[in-house]
């Protein structure tokens, strides 16, 4: 590349703003993608940072603001095929090969231009020198199918998939994760060759929760938070500690301060006497974790009336463990879990709202194997009144509730079930504040009752009105700490890995 | 073992970076990542995709030892004589089957075809012509309005099926009609050697095979029913992919329908209702899957012809033909058990 080129941003992003419905994914977004650099972009959950590879790939449309390539602006009609034309790709993080296909197929599908008499021949010796090219010894052959390679080797593919130049050399590329499930070994391999890559004039956006590999690789790094871009700067004018630093200068700090605060006193202090008395005489439930470096993995311990808050970035074990203890407790009948993904594991949409509440608790509600509708509608009438669903009648379907009072449904159908212990995945997933607000209420005055509560959250706020905190990473619990140690930089710099261990 | 500090200086680090790579390779053990010798990976796939071949040999070996006769060009003849349909038949299920649907239509469709085939297209071959035509059509439009709709597969073949069935017996409302000339000369040429429909289905066979397992087009196709969110983001139009196969399928039914009526030489409004299932049956002894986008079009003609088999060897073995449909079933459910024995195998190794 020549000199002039080198400072010259190569993909612009201008006032970029990206909305789902009431949600602002992306605010006012200014972002310049040199050539030849490694941009790294980081943040905590829902900072924006798919979004904004999605609007880079052209997956996703953007609401405002203006993109332009190499100084050429990028209409609205701006999309995939357009973005491959100009050379950028991407490798999403949810592994996005045709597993019924073999490699050299999967080279196709990203890679169009490929075709003719000979295009297997063609994509196999693409395939073949990209991966030899980046992961050295990799002992995968173009013609395997993809369900036979193992996760490691998925990976490796639609990395060396992206690097493939056919027509036109590759401008960007865009890695989102891209050593989540790689060894130590061949992750490496990789971010050796990212160096080599941008060296050699291509630019590359570098999402990691390692901070390590984004300090090392990164010439910049990206700073995002709610949607916005709060800093870039030189990588080397970053450590690990100013990184996290960095990310959790949440937006509104004296907020998330006294909402601390306050819970601290209504919360913490009634289940503590709480848990002192019943404790003695209900044992608490403990969850060893199976593996892991045994030093200082937390044993996870819930007891009655505690609120346990799990925490870390999303995806990293947090529901595998809430299904775990599931499992293992449902023969008891004592246990009961509000799902987050209500559309999947939560609603029947066709069935009315006094027949999704009361699907758990219908031992209760039956007799002789019949279930008695008045006793149903007692109980629908009654848990409709006090989590304040609005709706003129439980009759009406489930379908024709608003999210958040769907969510309520589902919250009075875990409270409403006998279940002493109330697993909760990501509930609030999509509702308004309003309704946050009360069902908070609700779990504090349960839990005071004397249920316990494991709630795994994406949002730090609602951490704090958790007794006991463990943050996850790579499928564990790696900390645990109690609601007086609770602050958002201890959450991020366990979310986020210190080092890689060899 | 990790050298993260020599990519941090950018000037050097393209030296030291490839130094440090080639050093991990040549101290870590020089293993593949498969670990397992190579072939032993693909144990459960050869398996796979010879069951199939392997049950069709089993049972024309069975037929041969209990009627020695049928080992001849005449004897093949004849008990391969309405494979070629059920082939075609199979090879538009397929096609459906491709993209995770389901065409309960098929059996109805071919048995329109074959009364279009044996009243217009006899009388007036060009409106006969545009009528098969327009089929193809209509099949397009199905997948477009199932992908549109997002409307599940099975319940719009199953309306689809009524309406077929009630346009046969409106243009035939009682069995007769009769088929081309050309076609009924087409269909029963002596080829030399090996009787035609062994000739034709593996033409068939290959032909199918070239288009949906060797060519850029049929990596495609097959790849929207593999992963289709991937396929969508590489720029591939999930919509073209979808109308595409179900076009494909109503050529195939087509072909099957006019096939038949040759062999059969007039038609019947319920001439090849059976074909539904059998083409269902067909695609999955061959080694198709119903979701995944996991189709073999050698294994499904070889399926194809099994069924047809198995129904001559069930005649060879005197069993009643009210049974024959059991016994049917129950020779699809051994090669299910078979092949998720092959599965087991290879979630062993």
């Amino acid at each position: 590349m020549s000199q002039h080129t080198h400072t010259q941003g190569l993909v612009e992003l201008c006032h970029v703003s990206r909305s789902f419905g009431q949600v602002k994914a992306l605010s006012n977004v200014t972002l310049t993608i040199r050539r030849g650099e490694c941009l790294g972009l980081i943040g905590h959950n829902g900072a924006g940072k798919s979004t904004l590879m999605n609007i880079l790939a052209g997956t996703l449309a953007l609401d405002e603001g203006d993109m332009t390539f190499a100084g050429q602006p990028l209409g609205q009609d701006y999309a995939v095929n357009q973005a491959r034309a100009l050379g950028v790709r991407c490798v999403f993080q949810e592994l996005s090969l045709c597993p019924n296909l073999s490699v050299l197929e999967n080279t196709h599908i990203a890679c169009p231009e490929i075709r003719g008499w000979q295009w297997r021949k063609q994509a196999a010796a693409q395939m073949t020198s990209s991966l030899d090219q980046i992961f050295p010894g990799h002992g995968i052959k173009p013609q395997h199918i993809v369900a036979d390679l193992s996760i490691g080797q998925r990976q490796m593919v639609e990395i060396a998939r992206a690097f493939t130049a056919v027509d036109r050399p590759v401008e960007l590329v865009i890695l989102d994760e891209p050593t989540s499930s790689l060894d130590a070994r061949v992750a490496q391999q990789l971010l050796s060759f990212v160096r080599r890559f941008v060296e050699g004039g291509g630019s590359l956006v570098l999402i990691s929760h390692i901070l390590d590999e984004m300090l090392s690789s990164c010439d910049r790094i990206a700073v995002m938070q709610d949607g916005h871009v709060v800093e870039v700067r030189q990588a080397t004018d970053y450590t690990r500690d100013s990184l996290v630093e960095a990310m959790g200068h949440a937006a509104s700090p004296t907020h998330t301060q006294s909402d601390v605060r306050s819970n601290e006193s209504s919360v913490a202090d009634p289940t503590a006497s709480e848990s002192m008395t019943s404790g003695a005489s209900n044992a608490p439930l403990r969850v060893h974790q199976a593996s892991g470096p045994a030093a200082h993995t937390p044993v996870i311990e819930a007891r009655q009336g505690q609120i346990i808050g799990l925490a870390g970035l999303a995806g990293h074990g947090q529901s595998a463990f809430l299904n775990k203890v599931l499992m293992s407790r449902q023969g008891a009948g004592q246990v009961a879990f509000v799902a987050g993904d209500r559309q999947t594991e939560g609603i029947f949409p066709l069935w009315s709202i006094a027949e999704n509440m009361a699907i758990t608790s219908l031992k209760g509600l039956s007799q002789y194997g019949l279930i008695e509708r008045q006793k149903v509608m007692a109980m629908a009438n009654q848990w409709q009144h006090e989590m304040g669903i609005r709706t003129p009648s439980v009759q009406n379907p489930m379908g024709s509730l608003s999210g958040g009072n769907q969510q309520k449904v589902l919250f009075a159908r875990a409270l409403g079930a006998s279940a002493d212990l109330i697993l909760m995945d990501d509930p609030m997933r999509g509702v308004d504040v309003g309704t946050k607000r009360e069902v908070y209420e609700r779990i504090q005055a349960e839990a005071a009752k004397g249920r316990t509560f494991i709630w795994y959250t994406t949002e730090f706020e609602e951490l704090s009105y958790c007794d006991h905190i463990y943050v996850f990473r790579d499928g564990q619990a790696v900390e645990g700490f109690p609601l007086s140690e609770l602050s958002e930089a201890r959450v991020l710099s366990s979310s986020f890995e210190e080092d890689v261990v060899c | 073992m990790l050298s993260q500090r020599s990519i941090l200086s950018s000037s050097s680090s393209s030296s030291s970076a490839s130094a440090s790579a080639a050093t991990s390779s040549s101290t870590s053990p020089p293993t593949s990542l498969v670990g397992s010798p190579e072939w032993r990976a693909h144990i459960p796939r050869l398996l796979r995709t010879l069951l199939p071949a392997f049950s069709l040999t089993l049972l024309l070996l069975a037929i041969f030892v209990m009627q020695p006769r049928a080992m001849s060009y005449f004897g093949l003849n004849l008990m391969l004589n309405l494979a070629v349909p059920i082939a075609l038949a199979t090879i538009a299920q397929m096609m459906v089957i491709a993209i995770n649907d389901l065409d309960l239509s098929l059996g109805a469709f071919i048995s329109f075809v074959a009364c279009v085939a044996a009243t217009w297209l006899n009388t007036h071959p060009v409106a006969g012509a545009l009528a098969l035509l327009a089929c193809v059509g209509i099949y397009a439009l199905l997948g477009a309005l199932i992908h549109l709709r997002q409307l599940p597969a099975i319940v719009v073949t199953l309306g689809m099926s009524f309406v077929w069935s009630g346009a046969a017996i409106l243009l035939l409302p009682s069995p007769g009609g009769s088929a081309p000339d050309w076609l009924r000369t087409l269909v029963s040429i002596k080829t030399p050697w090996v009787p035609l429909a062994i000739v034709a289905s593996v033409v068939l066979a290959l032909l199918v095979h070239l288009l949906m397992v060797r060519s850029t087009l049929g990596v495609r196709l097959r790849g929207a029913g593999g992963n289709a969110q991937a396929v969508a983001k590489s720029g591939v139009s999930l919509f073209k992919a979808r109308v595409t196969l179900y076009a494909f399928a109503g050529v195939f039914g087509v072909l099957a329908g006019l096939c038949l009526v040759g062999l059969t030489t007039s038609a019947d409004a319920g001439i090849a209702m059976r074909y539904t299932l059998l083409s269902i049956a067909g695609v999955i002894l061959g080694g198709g899957e119903f979701v995944g986008g996991r189709i073999a079009p050698i294994g499904a003609v070889l399926g194809a012809l099994t069924l047809v088999l198995a129904g001559s060897l069930l005649s060879f073995i005197h069993i009643a033909p009210d049974w024959q449909i059991g016994a049917q079933g129950a020779i699809l459910i051994i090669v299910l058990a078979l092949r998720t024995l092959a599965n087991r195998i290879g979630a062993r190794s």
